[in-house]
């Protein structure tokens, strides 16, 4: 059986690719992405930590952020297909018209 | 169920509202029958109370009500009750009879005037309101009272709002009397402070349970009478506060004649007289009242002797009598004191009244020296007003004379041969002043037109050469008046003539004061006899002066005038007492105003404080706006961060 420390690191590096990518992209369907992959990083934590600790607290916690991301997702895609459709572009910075 | 004596207070404060709410829409007609007929009807609600008082046992003459609980908390209980005995009946018996003339009177008097209806609001409003301080049986609800006669003398002093010099009068009148009043609160909290009720009868039984002999020095009741005196002396129009009410002459002349001479003003000797229980048994505080009495007296009587505008001489002459009233007061006279009180609003009155008769027929006219000769034109007027200054000249058997020589006499009788002294001079001075004022008006031959001015009465030429005499709406409350000037005196007859009804009657009202056991001894008929004729005699000289320097020998004032030429234009000038409290009180409150309180403290303090919080805020949000970039990435760098500074925490707090 693998080991849980296994799968907590896999979903480490997971995580940080995410946020790395969320960082330093500026295509904002590669940042979009980039945050799928931290949500699905915490999911995989916790199925690890659901079958460590036998209960299925962790599982049912994933169903509820599958559900958040799918609406997320579909709210998040609206916005870009309005934004790129607005400035006929993707880049993020050049979406700065908020700034204080 | 109301008992009808409390519709006495009610229906003036009924015909106060119906004017002025509805009185804008009123025709003149209505407006004045609703005030007139409002406190008519009190005046008959007076007499009634008075006649029932009268069946009563002369030792048990109180009626009392209690209208409703007003304040309630823990060991303070305040009713707004009324008590009605002989003292507060008297009272109410002036305030609505006076008052009711002098409703009538100004029917015709404010006919031209606009804001007809307003001033019967403020007018019956004052009513109300004196007859809650007159009939309260508390001292605090006394206060209500006392608060709402000065706010109506406000109102009615500056009821011609477009004059400057009128607004400035009544806020002069209005900030003089908040000094007194707050002399006059402070003695009721410190009368509840000790005797723990502010209820006449019950501070009066626990005074002489806790004081059965005179307070010796200066002690806790001499506090509470000097506190309430200050009250007094603001509302009274004494030394040092009297300078209110020759400028109170702006108002129309029916409200000189009803607030300023024969109601409002003499509230504070009324307010005395009723804690005749706490004053006798503070005799260096009365004495205190008697000297400020007696100075106020002569210093308003110097004054009025050179003053010229009419109404002005009588506002001096008012001052001076009200130190008359406490003067009497002062000896431990409150009979007498509220005596020359009665008839004092009745001559007065009628002064005011008669002036105003004048002023009305000249086109307001008030200047002495611009009128004479007018006994022709005016001889209803004329005569009232003979009446009434032979009646404050102390002439017999008109009223003036009798309560003027019940003061002099008591205070005489009680041992104060200084204050008989200075009382007789001020008694010939006033006689000379209002004989004066007559001569000066109606006697001669006519000013006017001589000196009639250019720029002014152009279209008023055909009228002001034959002055005539108002409607019977004016000469009407004078005659009466008059008929009471002169009859007045008959309730108080001097020891020698029969017994005095009013010092009976009212007896019952000073059951709590201290008596002397007649410390002062007996004095003979023979010696109060011959104390009158030279009170009469006094009189008598200073009318006889006035005609030989204003009818026989007519340089004589003038040559007088240059001789004592300092000591005229003095008075002339109201012994600069006017430019002496702008030089010491209000100059001195306007530079600290000016420099400290708006240059110093509002400016820079106060605009400070505020002005540097916004400038804080500015300033760190100028850093802090910085953050805000609009870049999403920058955003998501800041979570990052917030979340690792978190991770951190969590790992140091755990570990």
């Amino acid at each position: 059986m693998v080991p849980t420390a296994h799968y907590l690191v896999l979903s480490a590096i997971l995580f940080a690719i995410g946020v790395v990518g969320v960082l330093t992209r500026r295509n904002v369907i590669t940042m979009f992405m980039c945050i799928e992959l931290m949500l699905n990083a915490v999911n995989l934590a916790f199925l690890a930590f659901s079958r460590h600790l036998r209960q299925l607290d962790g599982q049912i916690f994933v169903f509820f952020v599958m559900t958040v991301a799918a609406a997320e997702a579909a709210v998040g895609l609206a916005l870009i297909v309005v934004l790129s459709r607005q400035k006929q572009t993707l880049d993020v910075d050049q979406v700065n018209e908020m700034k204080g | 169920m109301l008992p009808y004596f409390a519709l006495i207070v009610l229906f003036p404060l009924l015909g106060a509202f119906v004017n002025g709410v509805f009185g804008k829409r009123f025709p003149r007609r209505l407006s004045a029958i609703v005030g007139c007929l409002t406190v008519g009807l009190s005046f008959l609600l007076a007499c009634l109370v008075f006649r029932e008082l009268l069946l009563l046992d002369p030792h048990n003459r109180t009626i009392s009500f209690k209208l409703f609980t007003w304040i309630e908390s823990a060991d303070l209980t305040v009713d707004a009750a009324f008590l009605l005995d002989p003292l507060s009946t008297i009272m109410i018996l002036v305030v609505t009879g006076v008052g009711f003339l002098i409703h009538v009177y100004s029917v015709a008097y404010m006919a031209e005037e606009p804001g007809y209806y307003r001033f019967f609001s403020y007018l019956n409003l004052f009513i109300f309101m004196m007859s809650v301080l007159v009939l309260a049986d508390n001292y605090l609800l006394m206060f209500v009272g006392w608060e709402g006669v000065g706010l109506c003398s406000y109102l009615l002093i500056g009821f011609y709002i477009e004059r400057k010099s009128a607004g400035d009068a009544a806020k002069k009148a209005f900030i003089v009397n908040r000094i007194g009043d707050v002399g006059f609160i402070l003695g009721a909290f410190l009368i509840f402070q000790t005797f723990g009720t502010f209820n006449y009868v019950q501070v009066f039984e626990r005074v002489s349970g806790q004081f059965p002999s005179p307070e010796m020095g200066f002690g806790l009741l001499s506090a509470i009478c000097l506190l309430l005196f200050v009250g007094a002396a603001g509302k009274s129009a004494q030394i040092p506060l009297y300078v209110w009410l020759p400028d109170a002459m702006e108002g129309p002349t029916p409200v000189s004649a009803l607030i300023h001479a024969a109601t409002m003003v003499t509230a504070g000797v009324y307010m005395i007289a009723r804690s005749a229980a706490l004053y006798s048994r503070a005799p260096e505080t009365l004495l205190i009242v008697a000297v400020i009495g007696v100075a106020t007296a002569t210093l308003a009587a110097c004054i009025a002797l050179v003053q010229t505008d009419i109404k002005r001489v009588l506002a001096y002459s008012t001052v001076s009598q009200l130190g008359y009233m406490f003067v009497a007061a002062g000896v431990g006279a409150f009979g007498a004191g509220i005596f020359h009180l009665v008839t004092h609003a009745f001559f007065k009155a009628l002064l005011f009244l008669g002036s105003g008769s004048v002023i009305l027929a000249l086109h307001h006219e008030q200047d002495m020296l611009r009128m004479g000769g007018l006994k022709r034109y005016l001889p209803i007027t004329f005569w009232t007003m003979w009446v009434a200054t032979l009646a404050i000249s102390g002439i017999p058997p008109l009223s003036g004379f009798f309560s003027k020589d019940e003061i002099l006499f008591s205070a005489f009788r009680l041992g104060h041969i200084i204050l008989w002294m200075i009382g007789i001079a001020v008694a010939a001075m006033t006689a000379f002043y209002m004989a004066r004022l007559m001569f000066l008006t109606f006697h001669g031959e006519r000013r006017q037109a001589a000196a009639a001015d250019p720029s002014g009465h152009a279209e008023h030429g055909g009228h002001g050469h034959s002055p005539k005499e108002p409607s019977a709406l004016v000469t009407g409350p004078l005659m009466i008046l008059a008929v009471f000037s002169a009859i007045a005196g008959f309730i108080g007859l001097p020891a020698y003539l029969g017994s005095n009804w009013l010092e009976h009657f009212l007896e019952p009202s000073f059951e709590y004061r201290f008596l002397e056991s007649a410390a002062h001894g007996e004095h003979g008929l023979t010696q109060e006899i011959v104390l009158t004729v030279i009170a009469v005699l006094a009189g008598a000289i200073g009318i006889a002066i006035a005609y030989h320097s204003y009818i026989r020998d007519r340089e004589l004032p003038s040559r007088v005038a240059e001789r004592l030429a300092g000591l005229y234009s003095a008075a002339r000038q109201k012994f600069y007492v006017d430019e002496i409290y702008d030089r010491l009180i209000v100059w001195p409150i306007e530079r600290v105003s000016d420099l400290v309180l708006w240059r110093a403290i509002d400016v820079h303090v106060i605009d400070g404080l505020v002005n540097g919080a916004g400038g804080l805020v500015q300033y760190w949000a100028n850093g802090l706006r910085r953050i805000q970039s609009g870049y999403t990435r920058s955003y998501a760098t800041w979570v990052l961060l917030g979340a690792v500074l978190i991770f951190i925490y969590y790992y140091l707090v755990t570990a």
